[in-house]
């Protein structure tokens, strides 16, 4: 009856009208019995700009029709008229929950195109700061797991310490969520006292605050009959619809960029890819814990690491591309035509292709750039993970309940920036 | 273990002298004919040795000044057993922009050559629901093509000569 109900308050569709913009109901839907429900652009659930329209059979979901594009921004053909440094602000609005990744990997491509050596203290700063935001992007996308599964507490528990490692990036450079952090050769600045006190205090307190966290969610009954079965991925169907990232790792398969062309030095490390079995919620969200710890040992590696490192470099030295210092901009001429050079985009980069790969939050964030010797890309295109695995998504939900929907897309970690680019 | 010189050699016996080659930044470019799109993808994922099964990327790149192959698709292959990425590009005039879809071969190819479609207007042949994907349906132009320039170049205010602009 109440379905009923429902059906008869949902507007009617007209031959005119663009089909996509007005729910349509599907053909039978009356004689099927069957519902139309339209869940996003905006819905408290989807945690960002996601439309579905569903069509549900009771709690079941039988068909979805997903549109996606609310927020494109067009950064590939922005990025055809801009200087090479000013692409990174772009690159942060990517996957904002670890936009260091998307900045430091940005940089990594282009200092492959240009032929930049950097050296090793600026590398594993990277890595502390790409692990960092590693373990921030982890720790959203599960404790939002736990929100829309009922469980609130996980989530203001942990986000303090997301807030921590804004702090951190703070100190570095200045800014908290769409980072811009690091220029092509290293960092604007070396890290600063206050940075590694900040992250000491972080290392010291976030084991435990992470362990209670997982005491609450891992083995309570209700969170695993929520997350087991639901959304299942099998390997051949990750690997056929070229999902990356713990997405795929969780339907079993050890495929992790950092391993597999490692760069930043990430051969220097000592980690684990954690893997699942079914590719389900639950096996997402475990894959997604275990690299929290993973990354987390990666950062005590790095800090042990550096300990042994000249602590004043923390940028190559090329002067072609990097920013001199500003006090020596006003005294010195030749830090005067290297400012203005790279400033007024003059820099003299060689004409090439390249594609370079990172290991973002949610896989395999690539960044295909062809250059052809002027101060702007000729063509640069991100390789962004989440576009590309969201089209599993409808055959993942289908026959399955609509609150086992909602669970499987905050465990997809989809991201609306990075979707729509 | 698999090598370029390997993937060459395969690639010419298959196809003879239609392929070129290059490597640059060690990244092995194959560029096949337009029409042999389909059959060196279905090659490459076929072949024992080869095992190019998993597709990280395709997108497309318009070249505006090469008269009668103006338009790139570039896929990028991905050998996940031995560890080899190989880049397969394929042009076709702006004009007649006919590609085989590879989504037969790859269904996650489906949304990238929405995407491509949206942003250079390929024509993927055979492609199950090729509609735009990030753009409005009514936009009626393929804004990544190149003759869209981002600011108006009639512009007269912004007289930035002296910078090359």
């Amino acid at each position: 009856m109440a379905d009923n109900n429902i059906k008869s308050m949902l507007p009617e569709t007209s031959e005119t009208t663009h089909g996509r913009h007005h729910i349509k109901l599907s053909e039978d839907s009356l004689a099927k019995q069957t519902t139309t429900l339209n869940l996003g652009p905006t819905h408290p659930a989807t945690h960002g700009v996601f439309q579905n329209i569903l069509e549900v059979d009771g709690e079941r979901i039988l068909h979805t029709d997903p549109t996606i594009g609310y927020i494109h921004r067009a950064f590939e053909k922005i990025a055809e008229r801009r200087p090479y440094y000013q692409v990174t602000p772009l690159t942060d609005r990517l996957n904002y929950c670890s936009a260091a990744i998307n900045n430091i990997g940005w940089h990594l491509t282009v200092e492959k195109l240009v032929g930049i050596q950097t050296p090793k203290r600026v590398d594993y700063l990277r890595v502390i700061i790409m692990e960092l935001a590693r373990i921030a992007d982890h720790l959203v996308c599960n404790s939002v797991i736990g929100v829309d599964t009922g469980a609130l507490t996980g989530f203001t528990y942990v986000f303090q310490y997301r807030e921590k490692i804004y702090d951190i990036w703070e100190e570095i450079c200045g800014s908290r969520l769409t980072t811009n952090i690091g220029r092509f050769g290293g960092f604007e600045r070396n890290f600063n006292q206050a940075a590694w006190d900040k992250l000491d205090d972080f290392m010291r307190t976030f084991p435990h605050a992470f362990e209670e966290f997982q005491i609450l969610l891992d083995r309570n009954r209700i969170f695993m009959e929520r997350c087991m079965g639901a959304g299942p991925i099998t390997a051949e169907k990750a690997l056929s619809y070229s999902v990356t990232g713990p997405n795929l790792r969780a339907a079993g398969v050890d495929y992790d960029v950092r391993v597999s062309n490692p760069y930043c030095s990430y051969e220097d490390f000592d980690f684990k890819i954690p893997i699942g079995t079914t590719g389900d919620v639950y096996d997402r969200y475990m894959v997604r814990n275990t690299e929290i710890w993973e990354s987390f040992s990666i950062i005590q590696q790095a800090i042990e690491k550096i300990k042994d490192l000249d602590p004043s470099i923390y940028h190559a030295d090329v002067p072609d591309f990097y920013l001199p210092e500003k006090k020596d901009v006003y005294t010195k001429m030749e830090s005067l035509i290297y400012h203005f050079k790279i400033v007024m985009g003059e820099i003299n980069i060689l004409p090439g292709e390249v594609y370079h790969a990172v290991e973002g939050g949610n896989g395999e964030l690539g960044y295909y750039l062809i250059s052809d010797g002027g101060r702007s890309p000729y063509r640069l295109h991100f390789r962004r993970p989440c576009f590309i695995y969201y089209q599993i998504y409808p055959e993942i939900i289908k026959g399955g309940l609509l609150s086992d929907a909602v669970v499987t897309l905050s465990s997809l970690n989809v991201i609306a920036g990075e979707l729509d680019a | 273990m698999l090598n370029h010189e390997h993937i060459i050699r395969k690639l010419t016996e298959k196809f003879g002298s239609s392929v070129s080659f290059e490597e640059p930044y060690g990244f092995l470019t194959v560029t096949v004919p337009a029409a042999d799109n389909l059959k060196a993808l279905q090659f490459l994922y076929d072949d024992e040795e080869l095992k190019f099964r998993f597709l990280t990327d395709l997108t497309g790149v318009h070249y505006p000044d090469r008269t009668g192959e103006e338009l790139s698709v570039v896929y990028h292959l991905h050998n996940l057993v031995d560890n080899v990425r190989l880049r397969l590009k394929i042009y076709v005039p702006s004009a007649q922009p006919d590609v085989f879809t590879a989504t037969q071969l790859f269904p996650g190819a489906n949304w990238m050559e929405r995407e491509t479609y949206d942003f250079f207007g390929f024509n993927f042949v055979g492609h199950p629901d090729l509609r735009r994907i990030l753009n409005a349906d009514e936009m009626n132009y393929f804004p990544m093509r190149k003759e869209y320039t981002l600011e108006d170049p009639q512009r007269t205010d912004k007289d930035d000569e002296m910078f090359g602009r």
